[in-house]
């Protein structure tokens, strides 16, 4: 076994594009659930509103890529109107059987037959990222053992993440931020105290919505492609994961919750390989070995919970009177 | 009407104002000479039982009114009625002339009609000084647009915790200000729920239960705290089963039975009425039964009473026993 090829491509993974993804859309998440206390369950949806809204604006109407950005946004932001003006009146149980639904809605829209000339059905789309890479300032070379748009992709990704992170921590510590944790708390003794409920939890759903978006555009650039079937519900209950080993109610929890579910991910599949390979293991086959690294997460995500249950940067002192 | 109301406010003392609160007779929905909500109608069934059936009742200004009744009575839901955070079924009410019907509850509350609840609610992870600083009202960090620029609302932050500080220490919190609203006990969160609905600066406080589980020491600080909220112009309504708290501190206390207002008047004029004694008060309401001051008072009553055996020659004995007395002496 080369445990250098194992720890090197492991450590690959802490910086991926799709890293950074994932602890985008987890930090949404946390906006969500560990602030606002809103049980959203369709992340996957709002990330896949975010890539077929960059993907088909860029291919069907020929928009560059900041329009392109821009209409992904606001698609994300009509999106999360639509699952919370009936919802949010409502208890949080709702919004989760909603939001779930919805981003199954969305996903069975895309891979419909007749939309196949804007959606591309279930081979999805390819082939819109040349206005992003149009703009990669890096000449060709190597930088750090990556040729230049790889390099790029993951200087954009991860730039967007730390503003992101930076933004959620300034609105945090706000009165904006104590209103919606009071909210996370009891709402209604918010509403006795003349705030307007409704409208804070609509923004905090538009805002982790927004970063939702955002993600699913990293996610898709890299690729080259976007596929309905990336985006369904294992995906949303993978970044309950990473925001889960994180911690909740925190910034940093869902990107280190995201780097270290990526990590234990690709180390394991590794060696599993590895094991297979020298021969050591007899009774798997790597395909095999590809589900069980994701058994193997769910029982590292149980340990978690029994020996931390607040996460890697969740405060113990909050649990104590969960 | 506001003109008058701005004179009174110069030349008032509310804490000695001693004119007479209701216009005319005091009957059970009597007219006040200067109301804060007036309730019309107001009803509220849950499935065939008339939880709230008020006909007319107005909650005089300035005051402190206590609201009593039974358990059931309908008291809470009249609080939510009022508070817009349940809708009754028919009725109108106003608050300083404004209709309230169909206004969600956070407008209420932004108007200056602040309540509490039975139930105590804390948020349990925050800080009890965050818990304060959620109270007050007109901060414009509260605003998203705004949220990101502590220039903007840092200066407004200062003096909500300056105005916290003072409150909390007034309700013997202050030593518990950075723990978590979640460690205090349920009579700290009481305190907690009134200091922070106190934030916002009413012009009306309902408290619900305030007393509840709080310790006779702070219970006494307590009453002349919320004795003082009137002499800042606040009005308050709340809700109580401890019968010396209203009678130390209410000025007009209005009385309620399956829904209905059944009487209303100053304290010691309602706590005479038989209709009150009969649904919530009891006969022997007055004596306290737990100190040994309470139980000679008792028994000097039933001495007084007809009916009872106490105090004649034949106290302690059961009537069977009597009954046999009487057959041996014949």
């Amino acid at each position: 076994m080369d445990f250098g090829f194992i720890f090197s491509s492991a450590l690959g993974e802490l910086f991926s594009p799709t890293t950074a993804a994932y602890a985008l859309a987890a930090l949404g998440l946390a906006v969500h659930f560990g602030y606002s206390g809103l049980l959203n369950f369709g992340q996957a949806g709002f990330m896949a509103v975010g890539a077929y809204g960059f993907a088909i604006s860029t291919l069907t109407f020929d928009a560059p890529f900041f329009l392109a950005l821009i209409i992904s946004v606001l698609c994300s932001v009509i999106f999360a109107f639509i699952l919370g003006i009936p919802t949010l009146r409502l208890r949080a149980d709702y919004l989760a059987i909603v939001t779930i639904a919805a981003a199954e809605i969305v996903r069975y829209v895309v891979t419909t037959n007749q939309l196949t000339s804007v959606t591309g059905s279930a081979n999805g789309l390819a082939a819109f990222e040349n206005t992003f890479y149009a703009m990669n300032p890096f000449p060709e070379g190597s930088y750090m053992g990556m040729n230049n748009r790889d390099f790029f992709i993951r200087v954009v990704g991860w730039g967007l993440v730390i503003v992101c992170c930076l933004l959620v921590w300034l609105l945090m510590r706000s009165p904006w931020g104590r209103v919606l944790k009071g909210i996370r708390e009891d709402e209604n003794a918010v509403r006795s105290l003349g705030k307007n409920v409704y409208a804070y939890k609509m923004q905090a759903l538009v805002i982790g919505g927004v970063l939702g978006a955002l993600a699913g555009m990293i996610f898709t650039l890299p690729r080259g492609a976007v596929q309905p079937s990336n985006y369904g519900t294992e995906l949303t209950f993978f970044l309950w994961t990473c925001l889960l080993l994180g911690g909740m109610a925190t910034v940093l929890g869902p990107v280190i919750g995201a780097m270290i579910f990526w990590v234990v991910l690709s180390l394991t599949q590794s060696l599993l390989y590895g094991l297979i390979e020298s021969g050591a293991v007899t009774w798997l086959t790597t395909v095999q070995a590809g589900q069980l690294r994701y058994i193997l997460v769910g029982v590292a995500l149980m340990l978690l919970m029994i020996f931390r249950p607040q996460g890697v940067f969740g405060n113990k002192k909050e649990l104590a009177f969960a | 009407m506001s003109e008058t109301n701005e004179r009174n406010t110069e030349n008032i003392d509310y804490m000695t104002d001693s004119r007479p609160i209701a216009v005319g007779e005091n009957t059970p929905g009597c007219k006040k000479r200067d109301p804060i909500v007036v309730a019309e109608d107001v009803t509220r069934s849950f499935g065939g039982i008339n939880a709230v059936d008020v006909e007319y009742l107005e909650i005089p200004r300035h005051k402190i009114t206590a609201l009593i009744g039974p358990n059931g009575a309908g008291k809470t839901t009249l609080f939510n009625l009022l508070t817009g955070f349940d809708t009754p079924n028919t009725g109108k009410w106003q608050f300083e002339g404004n209709s309230l019907a169909g206004v969600s509850s956070y407008k209420v509350a932004r108007m200056g009609m602040v309540r509490t609840f039975q139930l105590t609610k804390v948020m349990g992870k925050l800080t009890v000084m965050e818990n304060m600083r959620l109270g007050a009202a007109d901060q414009p960090g509260e605003r998203l647009s705004r949220a990101l620029f502590k220039g903007i609302w840092g200066g407004r932050e200062k003096e909500i915790t300056a105005q916290a500080n003072v409150l909390l220490e007034k309700f013997k919190l202050d030593t518990k200000k950075d723990d978590y609203a979640a460690s205090l006990s349920g009579g700290q969160r009481k305190l907690l729920e009134m200091a922070r609905s106190l934030m916002v600066k009413p012009k009306l406080v309902m408290l619900d239960e305030p007393m509840a589980g709080v310790n006779p020491a702070l219970t006494q600080s307590l009453l002349d705290h919320i004795k003082n909220l009137k002499a800042e112009g606040m009005t308050v309504l709340f809700v109580e089963h401890d019968m010396n708290m209203v009678r130390h501190i209410a000025d007009w206390v209005v009385v309620m039975a399956e829904g209905k207002v059944v009487a209303e008047g100053p304290p010691g004029e309602v706590m005479k009425n038989p209709a009150v004694i009969d649904a919530y008060l009891g006969a022997h309401h007055d004596v306290d039964l737990g100190d040994a001051e309470g139980i000679k008072v008792l028994e000097a009553e039933l001495e007084a009473d007809e009916e009872s055996v106490v105090g004649t020659e034949d106290a302690g004995i059961l009537s069977e026993i009597e009954e046999s007395k009487k057959e041996d002496g014949k």
